[in-house]
């Protein structure tokens, strides 16, 4: 069995060894320092404890050939035909990791009616698209849909399988990863490849302030999702290299138990994601009627309020406006952040804006290493001297 | 008819502590239900008012997670199962789905399967995705609504990014609610007292149908953490201090500079 394993004689302070755990994962019981079942694998107590004290021993496991796993395959997200953008970022990030270890570049698109749309795909650097086109397929049903990924997977053998984090893409990766009994990585926020073809994974995790580097060494594909906005999409090119391989699927294979009685348009509604101008209000603003200082910046600047989560957890703000790891990812030319302290959950969604202005009293306060200007000051005096500075104009 | 509702324990306070070398510090004992799963579990808990189904709670997790079934059986849930084991320990989202999967099997023969939309802590919503493909059955994730709940299949709304889908799913099926579906009620003391002594069905690998502990924990996790480090710090960068007045006025300088005024 993988997992952490202790040798007692190295260990002198048994308190100090328990205390290592950020997970309570490490007790004493019946006279031997243990780890349980609240362990988590995050490798801590390794880096952290007296040297040997702690070990990960790694399970035996069957070598799989990678060689037999070519190429970096991205999901076509859309509706009816209207392609997410967040596909032309991670073709862009496929590309490049491609290039790395010469790998060709895929996407598999799934739906009705979709040839024109994936010709035009072909001007961002893909190498081969396959697709799925079948009236059976023309709305999101998880069962059809996962036996068409199924059916890429199956004949392309793709090493690397790239899905845009969004509500149909965190419904769909996880159920055609599960299907292949591999590893699925959420949220990813850097990416990068290794010679071995192994795909370098990174995110905030473990709900605190770190970042993990996160592999899949034994399984194949693997499987990551990222965000909207989180990488660059690639300039439209008029050259085309690339062709478009239909495939099909018999109708039987398309079943699904799930039937859509109605689909309704939601209102369009402005998103944060597309704003130039952002201005963010933290715990650092006490009170909601308080909020109305970071709404007038926001007027003045022709820009959008966002939140942080504790301010929409306390029902501030409309969910949609929160910005981090389980909200939304901006890259606004923009940013100033009002009383945020810069967890690594927010930095995730914003440190990509081009200018990030931070006001913030505590001078530790780590939304500092992310900023461009770091103003030390309390928000209650420094907006109001800013907005009359701006009415006085 | 018969729902398992999944729920986990989570760190209590969002406010995760680092110490001085930017190093997680220990959560402390506080530790709740995941949120998100109290949406859950009060949808389970309307439909049983509704239609008198039998409700039970599924949670895999170190022995203390208990206190999230006892928590449960306050809200008026009937069953709960709890799946600890050191060899659970250290899974990923692959393991964790398919450990449930296997203890959801042990709690009978659910039509309905509930999920949150997300945990606090691991915040992948992809759990509930992943124990539906090991199930063999059908899912829908942000379930805003629930309509009708028939004989054999349920009516929802879905919050899909731009469009709003109402659709029927026949059982048995997997389904990820949205907080704010409905407000879930407080543990009641009453229902405490009743049930402070009741059983919870304790498993660990031995008792699963699949005992090959290579499925289980770290060793049936394909993906790893090969390496932990604290977040980038941009060295390039202005600090300003100052008395507020001045920070305010030089601040809507640099605005003008920068040409966003
Ligand atoms: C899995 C997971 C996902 C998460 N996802 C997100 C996410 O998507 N988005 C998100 O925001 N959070 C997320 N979080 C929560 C995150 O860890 C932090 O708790 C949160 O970002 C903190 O918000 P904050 O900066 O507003 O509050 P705090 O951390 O409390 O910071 C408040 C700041 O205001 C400053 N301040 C106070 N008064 C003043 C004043 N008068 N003038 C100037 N400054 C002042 C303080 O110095 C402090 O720096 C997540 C957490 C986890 C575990
Ligand atoms: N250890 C667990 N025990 C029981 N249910 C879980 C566990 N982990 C996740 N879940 C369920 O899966 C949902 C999504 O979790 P996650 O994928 O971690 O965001 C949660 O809201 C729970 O309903």
């Amino acid at each position: 069995m993988a997992g952490i394993v202790v040798n007692q004689q190295k260990i002198t302070d048994i308190d100090g060894a328990i205390g290592l755990c950020p997970f309570n994962a490490i007790e004493y019981k019946d006279h031997q320092v243990q780890t349980n079942a609240a362990c988590k694998m995050c490798m801590i107590c390794v880096k952290k404890g007296p040297d040997g004290a702690f070990t990960y021993i790694e399970e035996a496991k069957k070598e799989i050939n990678k060689d037999l796993w070519k190429g970096i395959a991205v999901y076509v997200d859309h509706l009816d035909g209207d392609i997410n953008p967040v596909t032309h970022e991670l073709i862009g990030k496929a590309r490049e990791l491609a290039g790395k270890i010469n790998h060709p570049v895929y996407a598999v698109f799934i739906g009705s009616n979709i040839q024109e749309k994936a010709e035009e795909l072909l001007h961002y650097g893909v190498d081969e698209i396959f697709v799925y086109d079948e009236p059976g397929l023309k709305e999101f049903k998880i069962e059809p849909y996962t036996v068409a990924f199924e059916d890429f997977i199956n004949r392309v053998s793709p090493s690397t399988v790239l899905v845009g984090a969004t509500t149909l893409g965190r419904s769909l990766a996880p159920r055609v990863a599960a299907r292949f009994k591999t590893g699925l990585t959420a949220d990813c926020t850097i990416l990068d490849m290794k010679e071995n073809t192994d795909l370098v994974q990174i995110r905030p995790a473990f709900g605190g302030n770190i970042m993990a580097q996160i592999i899949t060494p034994n399984h194949r594909p693997q499987f990551a999702t990222v965000r909207y906005k989180i990488f660059n999409a690639p300039e439209k090119s008029e050259v085309v290299k690339g062709k478009i391989t239909s495939c099909s699927l018999p109708n039987e294979k398309l079943e699904s138990k799930i039937n859509i009685l109605q689909i309704n348009q939601k209102e369009a509604e402005e998103s944060i994601s597309d704003a130039e101008v952002i201005v963010v209000a933290g715990r650092g603003i006490k009170k909601e009627k308080d909020l109305d200082l970071v709404y007038k910046l926001a007027d003045a600047l022709g820009g959008q309020v966002a939140c942080t989560r504790p301010l929409i957890e306390a029902g501030w703000g409309d969910p949609r406006k929160q910005i981090g790891l389980s909200g939304r990812t901006v890259r606004p030319k923009l940013i100033i952040t009002c009383g945020v302290s810069g967890s690594v959950q927010f930095k995730a969604g914003m440190s990509n804006s081009e200018v990030i202005i931070a006001i913030d009293e505590d001078p530790k306060a780590a939304i500092f290493d992310v900023a461009h200007y770091g103003i030390v000051g309390d928000i209650y005096q420094v907006i109001p001297t800013l907005l009359e500075e701006i009415k006085s104009v | 008819m018969e729902i398992v509702v999944c729920i986990k324990q989570v760190p209590g306070t969002t406010e995760v502590k680092v110490d001085d070398r930017g190093n997680l510090i220990r959560d402390g004992i506080d530790s709740k239900m995941n949120p998100y799963d109290l949406y859950a579990v009060e949808s389970a808990l309307k439909i049983k008012e509704d239609k008198g189904w039998k409700v039970s709670v599924i949670t895999m997790g170190p022995p203390q997670s208990e206190a999230v079934i006892r928590e449960a059986f306050m809200m008026g849930v009937d069953d709960g199962y709890l799946l600890t084991d050191r060899k659970f320990a250290g899974a990923d989202v692959l393991a964790t789905s398919y450990t449930l999967s296997q203890g959801v099997k042990k709690t009978g023969n659910p039509q309905l399967i509930i999920c949150g939309k997300q945990t606090t802590d691991g915040d992948t919503a992809q759990v509930g995705p992943e124990m539906a493909e090991y199930l063999g059955i059908p899912h829908v994730a942000n379930v805003k609504k629930i309509h009708e709940v028939k004989e054999n299949s349920i009516i929802v709304d879905l919050d899909m990014a731009t469009t709003l889908e109402t659709v029927e799913i026949q059982y048995p099926c997997l389904i990820t609610v949205e907080k704010g579906i409905f407000q879930p009620r407080l543990p009641s003391y009453k229902k405490k007292k009743e049930t402070i002594k009741k059983q919870i069905f304790t498993y660990s690998l031995k008792d699963l149908t699949d005992t090959d502990e290579v499925n289980y924990g770290a060793s049936g996790s394909p993906t790893q953490v090969e390496r932990i480090f604290p977040p980038d710090v941009n060295n390039d960068k202005e600090v300003w201090t100052g008395a507020g007045d001045d920070l305010g006025k030089r601040l809507f300088k640099k605005l003008v500079e920068l040409k966003f005024m």
